[in-house]
């Protein structure tokens, strides 16, 4: 697929946040495109987890949280009266921070999604749960225990479960945020493998504390900063040839 | 110039009544603990040997099997528990099927729905209800639940099981409202999150996720609950009548053992007849129903929890 085939995901126009009186999304600009890896990198508090859950709206959970300015997820403001927050969440997977999968068997954990929304034939759900499993590179370690506890697996182990519960849903795009900051080294190397293989279907965006890890895994890269996009381009630009003195000092370790 | 803090601290550690107060206090401390078990103990022992007297006169499987209570007949007295605990089960059923529903109800609600604001109201409200004196309730089955009771259903008598068994069923609503928000409470939010962002309803997280996470926690709130209306004294005594019979009729006046007991302790049974030693059976198989009923409980919210 050549570059200019590509279809926006996501286009943010003007997007502001605030929390109670802390402005914590300034005038953001973004346009997140189809089947890449966007990584958002940034220190501590710089936003780019709000910004992430802004674009599920699971951002609104806060209870202080206002918003101006649009995303526009396919063409449709996600913002409007008349989007359904249900809808979005439902074509938007999110993997989270620290593994949640519900406590039910890690059958029922990957079958939830497709349950809710109304799929109930046996045969189907097999067949979703074996496809999302296999999708999740966790199939063959999972196989002969679906009836088990999903909190009786390792950590690195429930976080791709959780990646396998949201993939069950065939969603457009999942949202990752700092989906291996709670994981061991070897995990959190099994996770990015998995971003990698599944940028075929979907489109990725992933916050990430870790440079190296938005340099392995991702094709285009933003660089937040208190609140604001500082540089947005493809990720080799970013890391070899920034245009903004901040980004440079960010990557090369000088703060952050 | 001053001592050193390690000095000053060496020369208070030599001081003598500080070793013999550490001494002491654990002592102290285990003799109070001791009081209340020994209580216990006590009460359970006195139970037993009285219990043991009253089998003396009183074959066992006529008391556990019989089918007719009749203390107090002149010719022959009979005492068959069976319908003094199907007059307690009356009651307990009514009751749970009010509270079940309501509490649980409330405890989503006041988990899942309820902002900060309106759970710090609500809960506390919830829990006045808990402190309600069981005679007032039994007043307020007596003279208001029975008469509105009566005037939509005319054949309910003035004693009946349905009205003590819808106010019981309010007295422990709060508890399983209370100890079931407990549990839902402590289900993680992440867990929630994950399922809103799944494109979950607020609904849809609540009944599939929250209740089946705490659903140890509310089974043996019902539990305690339940055994909390086995138990109750006051209520029935007041409004369920004292009939004891075997019979499924609801409408008309029923005995339950509690209120046994209390019908025989005010009344003048003199000590050493068969009907003084009668309550102490009663008694001890009111405390079989409820030990069983908390053992159950603690059981139950051990072999159901969910790990998370």
């Amino acid at each position: 697929m050549t570059e200019s085939a590509k279809k926006a995901v996501y286009e943010t126009k003007q997007l502001n946040l605030w929390y109670g009186s802390n402005h914590a999304l300034k005038n953001i600009d973004l346009e997140i495109m189809e089947n890449e890896v966007t990584a958002i990198i940034g220190p501590s508090g710089c936003g780019k987890s709000t910004y992430i859950k802004t674009l599920n709206r699971m951002v609104e959970l806060v209870p202080s949280v206002k918003t101006s300015g649009e995303i526009l997820y396919r063409g449709r403001n996600i913002f409007n009266h008349d989007y359904g927050v249900e809808e979005l969440r439902t074509r938007v997977g999110m993997v989270f921070q620290k593994p949640n999968p519900f406590p039910k068997s890690i059958y029922d954990n990957i079958a939830y999604g497709p349950r809710i929304h109304g799929i109930k034939n046996k045969k189907i759900l097999d067949e979703i749960v074996e496809k999302s499993l296999r999708g999740a590179a966790i199939w063959d370690e999972v196989k002969d225990r679906l009836n088990e506890n999903a909190y009786s697996i390792s950590g690195g182990q429930q976080q791709r479960i959780c990646i396998a519960r949201a993939l069950a849903i065939e969603p457009d795009v999942i949202l990752m945020d700092e989906p291996t900051s709670a994981l061991d080294p070897i995990s959190t190397l099994k996770v990015e493998e998995l971003v990698q293989e599944l940028k075929k279907d979907y489109s990725i965006i992933i916050v990430t504390h870790n440079m190296q890890q938005a340099a392995r895994i991702s094709d285009k890269t933003a660089f937040f900063l208190n609140g604001e996009v500082v540089e947005y381009d493809h990720t080799d630009t970013i890391f070899s040839n920034p245009s903004d003195k901040r980004t440079e000092d960010y990557i090369s370790g000088r703060f952050g | 110039m001053r001592p050193s803090v390690q000095e000053m601290i060496a020369q208070s550690n030599g001081k003598k009544n500080k070793k013999v107060i550490e001494k002491i206090i654990p002592i102290i401390l285990f003799l109070i603990a001791s009081v209340s078990v020994l209580t216990s103990i006590g009460i359970v022992l006195t139970l037993i040997v009285e219990t043991v007297t009253f089998f003396t006169r009183v074959p066992f499987f006529d008391f556990i099997f019989g089918t007719t209570w009749l203390p107090f007949s002149n010719k022959e007295a009979q005492f068959g528990i069976l319908p003094l605990i199907v007059g307690t089960l009356k009651v307990t059923l009514i009751a749970v099927i009010v509270a079940v529903p309501i509490g649980i109800s409330a405890a989503i609600y006041l988990s899942e729905y309820a902002s900060e604001n309106v759970r710090r109201i609500l809960k506390p409200v919830l829990e006045v209800l808990a402190g309600v004196p069981t005679i007032v309730y039994g007043f307020f089955a007596l003279t208001f639940v029975t008469p509105v009771l009566q005037a939509v259903f005319p054949e309910i008598k003035i004693f009946n099981a349905i009205s003590p068994g819808i106010v019981v069923g309010i007295m422990i609503i709060p508890m399983i409202a209370s100890l079931s928000e407990d549990a839902m409470s402590s289900v993680p939010k992440s867990i929630r999150e994950g399922a809103l962002a799944m494109g979950s309803t607020k609904f849809e997280v609540a009944w599939k996720i929250t209740v089946p996470a705490a659903l140890s926690g509310i089974i043996a709130s019902v539990v305690l609950a339940v055994s909390r209306a086995i138990g109750e004294t006051m209520i029935v005594s007041l409004a369920a009548g004292s009939t004891p019979r075997l019979d499924g009729d609801f409408t008309g006046s029923i005995q339950t053992m509690t209120a046994y007991i209390v019908q025989v302790s005010k009344g003048d049974a003199g000590y050493g007849t068969t009907i003084y030693y009668s309550i102490y059976a009663v008694g001890f198989t009111l405390f079989v129903f409820t030990m069983v009923m908390n053992i159950l409980a603690g059981y139950v919210s051990k072999r159901f929890r969910e790990e998370y």
